[in-house]
């Protein structure tokens, strides 16, 4: 495929613009000198890529990323840092001795995942171009074909759940618990 | 149809319905609460009933300056009402007004418009940080920790449904409702509030919690944080988050009555009359629900926080659990 057949293709149009946000979007994530912001712009990055997965007919996935991601993973990463530390303005403190070799591995992370993701699906062409794949197929192959690791995610997420309950909880002392029930 | 006079018009009725039906339901809270408490409510504009008391309002906001506090952040100040706006008209895409009258029919309906709801999360988040005042940093907080927490049962309840119907698609929920018996040679079908009742208490209490009305009003509680994250706001930003706000009431009201109700389905109509007759009777069960959320606004005192964060983890997303085992089991005996 030349270069005029392929700019000629609006979704093309669609990929090159989502994919300048998602990237503009992810590098102020790591630049911004104030938390809220790189927090606000991850959300960017999120809805960036939940088009570019629609882009690919994977409607469900789209939708599940801006439900889970962005409508409750940013919510508590906000809702974290506002309960902590919340300056409104500059965060001068925002920086890391190594961000050298930080930017080092992210370029080796992104060398390798493209050079991967291309020999791997280069040439690649979606089998239901234009339609999006329907909730039944996605549900069916989940239950079906994938339904061991589907199954081994729902219960590395229960011991995460626990895991992150236990953690969390104080176990009281003998005494303090004496107290709480005498309360 | 062409494609782009048909996303013309349909850009057309989802801008206008987002003002009219704000401005009609604000109208109804204002008559309504002046009749429970024994007031006249708005009297004078417009002449009779005062009906145009909130086009007057919503003047008056447009005329107002465009105040943003000097502490503030001010992107993100701008920004969060229109997040806000647009998560509201985002939702309603999928809703069906009839067989043929829909934005788009959605494989996905019912989750999509979820996932939107969950994005004015995000705006009242950044509304109450943005402004620098410790009374909207606080009420953006309360609201996030109640979005959170209610967002749980609300999309809870709606799997029960999600199981009867066998299609998430909001228009298919309604044919599943309207063609329930037609196995049997039924002419009538089942609004799923019978069998799901238990899902609609569940979806109802989670939907004015996600709106933040009485009793839930904690986030804006008046008396104690002076509007929460809206403190700040004035002039037609604050019209935004205002209207947002109603039309909210309208739109989770719009997916409740098709979940639940029925959506734009009577009995005893075929689809071509209820492509002109469903928009009435979807309106109605609409007005329905939202003249039980202002019944209730002046029934109830207001929740403490404790409680409120109670109610949500240790009432209804056990009970929505327990709901969707009971829907699963019944529709594998049944």
């Amino acid at each position: 495929m030349n270069v005029g057949d392929w700019i000629s293709h609006p979704a093309n149009w669609a990929f090159i613009i989502l994919g300048l946000v998602v990237a503009g979007a992810a590098f102020r994530v790591v630049t911004s000198q104030n938390v809220i912001h790189a927090a606000l712009a991850l959300v960017a990055t999120l809805a960036g890529t939940a088009g570019l997965f629609l882009l690919l007919s994977a409607e469900f996935v789209a939708w599940v990323l801006v439900l889970v991601y962005i409508g409750a993973v940013i919510v508590l990463f906000l809702f974290g840092i506002m309960i902590t530390r919340a300056p409104t303005g500059r965060d001068v403190a925002l920086d890391h001795p190594r961000k050298a070799w930080a930017t080092i591995v992210a370029l080796g992370l992104f060398v390798a995942l493209s050079w991967g993701s291309l020999r791997a699906f280069g040439t690649t062409e979606l089998a239901n171009q234009g339609e999006p794949t329907a909730t039944e197929t996605v549900g069916l192959s989940l239950l079906g074909r994938f339904v061991i690791p589907f199954e081994a995610v729902s219960f590395v997420l229960l011991a995460a759940l626990i895991g992150g309950i236990t953690i969390a909880r104080k176990d009281l002392t003998p005494a303090e618990e004496v107290e709480r029930e005498a309360r | 149809m062409n494609f782009w006079l048909e996303l013309a018009i349909k850009l057309v009725v989802a801008a206008g319905i987002i003002p009219v039906v704000g401005m009609i339901i604000g109208f109804a809270e204002m008559k309504l609460s002046a009749k429970m408490q024994s007031r006249m409510g708005p009297y004078f504009a417009g002449g009779r009933w005062g009906w145009a008391q909130l086009i007057a309002d919503g003047v008056k906001f447009f005329q107002k300056e465009d105040l943003i506090p000097a502490d503030a952040d001010r992107p993100v100040f701008k920004w969060a009402p229109a997040l806000v706006l647009a998560s509201t008209v985002a939702i309603l895409v999928p809703i069906p007004l009839g067989p043929q009258v829909v934005g788009r029919n959605l494989d996905l309906g019912i989750f999509y418009a979820l996932a939107v709801s969950s994005l004015s999360t995000i705006g009242v988040l950044m509304a109450g940080w943005s402004s620098a005042n410790k009374y909207s940093l606080i009420g953006g907080l309360r609201a996030a920790g109640q979005l959170i927490a209610y967002e749980l049962p609300l999309v809870l309840a709606v799997v029960g449904v999600v199981i009867l119907a066998g299609t998430m698609s909001l228009t298919g929920i309604v044919e599943a409702q309207a063609s329930w018996f037609s196995e049997r040679g039924w002419q009538f079908g089942l609004p799923f509030v019978v069998v799901q009742f238990v899902g609609f208490g569940i979806f109802m209490v989670a939907t004015l919690a996600e709106l933040s009305r009485i009793p839930f009003d904690m986030p804006i509680a008046e008396s104690e944080l002076v509007m929460g994250y809206l403190t700040e706001y004035s002039g037609f930003r604050f019209l935004f988050f205002f209207l947002a706000e109603f039309a909210n009431m309208f739109s989770l009201s719009a997916i409740a009555a098709t979940l639940f109700l029925g959506g734009y389905w009577v009995p005893g109509l075929s689809d071509a009359q209820l492509n002109f007759v469903g928009p009435i009777v979807l309106f109605a069960k609409i007005g329905v629900l939202v003249f039980a959320m202002i019944w209730f606004r002046w029934t109830f005192p207001r929740f403490r926080e404790d409680q409120l964060q109670a109610i949500a983890w240790k009432w209804l997303i056990p009970l929505s659990l327990a709901n969707i085992l009971a829907t699963g089991l019944l529709k594998v005996v049944v």
